[in-house]
């Protein structure tokens, strides 16, 4: 949970306040980032020859690329500057994000769920809900999906604007528009194609910007040592040294209640659902050659998103023991410290930025900042552009025209969304806590889509109406929460009302789901072969593993297993 | 690409060239801003440790390796149906 005090005033970022010292090396690297990054937009329109090879590459990616892909198509703005937030607020606890929040639904995802993705070849979880329940219900997923990401989009990209504003000292439309224009140049010029490439590429320039950073500070703290010992000294204690059991971190004052609402909380609802149904990172295993290597895709993403937090959550907590405006501000509580406020935890990692890294090295991490945060809006652009021009102009609007017909929509439909998401990062830079919205906006879309989607696929009675209902019934209760909230019938501190709204959305969903089944007609089971487990020969499910298959690192369960063993171990040692 | 004959090799457009092409640029401005142009407050700030170096150093090696991998084990694009051909 990113601290209050990220919204609307954000005095952290007015020019002055504290801003990085670029040089002009600096900006020729990033410039040099960016020039690579439109060549290669430039590039991947040649390949583009069908709207199939625009929107899925051709199928021809190998799994580490898109495996890379998968996870730095989520490793945004909200996740370097949210968790490195937590990190300093919360300490290791912070973790949990990564390790119980996303791994084990990305393994769950890459085991149990791609044969269905991938064998049915659906383009987008809306498709999917068409092959399972029909219309009725691919119209409300469709439409809710495309609002999703445009509110989402608009998040990214107001973070992506207030960090080119600290940065540089432009001002906040200035950079939200330019921003918008690079995000639009490459999206349109190479389609998924050249953003896969781009989010590759991306996570390198992170990691060689992030990775110098955490070791440096770690060395300027006196090591791993030095940091235990000054976060024990800390206002936070040795309780932020530990995963388990984080109260901080829930809100919740007894043990048993905090392990509970993180593995049932977080891991559960909120972390499957993002996971299986979000279609920015399902739609990189789509662009794989075949099953194996699409199963291979959120199994090899497992890997560094499980090392990701000690190069994002290791920086924050390091820059709350050692820059001083933030150690002041840690100490009062959180209340404002320095200056009067003038830095939260968000700025946590800009400031160990600003306080280590020489020229050089700063460009570095600023086109890796302005890259990653890139990545996460034109992953919701991407993934926004597939289901209206599929899924809502295809098949409601006009049908039956040529290839390149939908091409056109597509790219306008990306234009078009990139416009509105200036709009909607307005709209978020109006909300005082980012998170706060990001997970509201999670129990209004997510939630009731997990409840129907996991519903639909292990239960084959559930009925076409069924489908629509719940998930209209799903997004309506968690709205009506929310409203309930806003209005004050009831109040929960932080984020409660969107982790209720979405604990809401998803009983009623599946309540609703199965009393409406019980009274309406299911399809024939002929018609759901591919689409609900117990109606998929077990052969549908599992690869082929032979010629380059076969090797022992691109099994399924070696990876999965491998992965499961290192988040164990991780859990034990930070226990 | 040029889909006529077969497979083709992805070459130049290797994310893993363009990877090593880029991080390799970088580490040779890292490594020269490390050996020339550190100064006193940089060393100060980070407790004499000499970060562009070093991590120019990192860049290159990284960079190289990823070069060599891609002349080693290049892509194979498949030509038509990707999703029957088989495995490069």
């Amino acid at each position: 949970m990113i601290d209050r005090g990220s919204g609307r005033g954000r005095s952290s970022v007015e020019p002055g306040v504290f801003t990085l010292d670029a040089q002009p090396i600096d900006y020729l690297i990033v410039a040099a980032y960016f020039g690579v990054v439109i060549t290669i937009g430039v590039l991947a329109r040649r390949q583009v020859s069908t709207s199939l090879d625009f929107f899925l590459s051709g199928r021809s990616l190998p799994a580490w690329v898109t495996g890379l892909a998968f996870v730095s198509a989520n490793l945004g703005a909200i996740e370097i500057i949210g968790m490195s937030a937590n990190g300093a607020q919360y300490g290791i606890a912070s973790m949990h994000y990564f390790w119980v929040g996303a791994v084990p639904a990305m393994l769950f995802l890459g085991v149990v769920l791609m044969p269905f993705y991938y064998g049915s070849k659906v383009r987008s979880v809306p498709e999917f809900m068409l092959r399972r329940f029909g219309p009725a219900t691919h119209l409300v997923n469709a439409i809710s999906f495309a609002v999703a990401q445009l509110l989402i989009a608009g998040i990214n990209l107001f973070l992506l604007g207030t960090v080119v504003e600290v940065l540089l000292g432009w001002p906040l439309w200035v950079s939200l528009l330019v921003a918008a224009a690079i995000v639009l140049a490459y999206t349109v010029l190479g389609g998924l194609s050249a953003a896969i490439y781009n989010e590759v590429l991306q996570f390198f320039v992170i990691v060689a910007a992030l990775l110098p950073l955490t070791l440096a500070g770690l060395n300027n703290v006196g090591g791993w040592q030095g940091l235990v010992d000054r976060v024990t000294e800390g206002p936070g204690g040795a309780e932020q040294l530990s995963l388990w059991p984080a109260n901080d971190l829930t809100g919740f004052g007894s043990d048993l209640l905090s392990i509970v609402g993180v593995v049932f909380g977080l891991g559960f609802v909120l972390s499957f659902g993002y996971w299986t149904t979000n279609f920015v990172e399902v739609q990189r295993a789509m662009a794989t050659k075949d099953l194996s290597a699409a199963r291979r895709t959120p199994l090899i993403g497992a890997f560094p998103k499980i090392f990701i937090p000690f190069i994002v959550v290791i920086p924050g907590m390091i820059a709350a023991v050692s820059v001083s405006e933030l150690v002041e501000y840690k100490a009062s509580g959180g209340e404002g410290g320095s200056a009067g406020g003038s830095v939260d935890y968000n700025d946590a990692i800009l400031l160990l930025i600003r306080d280590i890294l020489p020229t050089g090295l700063l460009g570095l991490a600023i086109a890796g900042l302005l890259a990653s945060f890139m990545a996460g809006m034109a992953a919701n652009i991407s993934s926004f552009n597939t289901v209206f021009s599929y899924d809502i102009w295809q098949t409601y609007v006009k049908k039956d025209r040529d290839d390149g017909y939908y091409l056109r929509v597509g790219r306008i439909a990306t234009t078009a969304a990139t416009l509105i998401a200036v709009g909607t990062a307005f709209f978020a830079a109006s909300y005082s806590n980012l998170m706060d919205y990001l997970q509201q906006l999670f129990s209004f879309f997510n939630a009731p889509l997990f409840a129907t989607f996991i519903l639909g696929l292990f239960w084959k009675r559930m009925t076409p109406t069924a489908g629509w209902v719940g998930l209209s019934l799903g997004t309506i209760s968690s709205v009506t929460v929310f409203v309930l909230s806003e209005i004050g019938v009831f109040t929960l501190p932080g984020q409660g009302a969107a982790f209720v709204g979405a604990g809401v959305a998803f009983v009623v969903d599946i309540v609703v789901s199965v009393l409406v089944s019980l009274r309406t007609r299911p399809r024939v089971d002929a018609e759901l072969k591919g689409l609900v487990w117990s109606l998929t020969p077990k052969a549908d499910r599992v690869e082929v593993r032979e010629g380059a298959n076969a090797a022992w690192y691109r099994s399924t369960p070696v990876l999965a297993t491998a992965a499961g063993v290192i988040l164990v171990a991780l859990n034990i040692v930070f226990a | 690409m040029a889909r006529r004959n077969g497979t083709k090799k992805a070459g130049a457009l290797d994310i893993r060239s363009i990877t090593g092409l880029l991080l390799g640029a970088y580490g040779v401005v890292l490594l020269v801003l490390g050996l020339f142009f550190t100064t006193e407050r940089d060393l100060e700030r980070a407790q004499g440790q000499n970060l562009n170096l070093w991590a120019g150093a990192g860049l290159v090696v990284f960079a190289l390796l990823m070069l060599l991998w891609a002349r080693l084990r290049p892509i194979e694009v498949p030509a038509e149906q990707p999703a029957d051909a088989p495995a490069p």
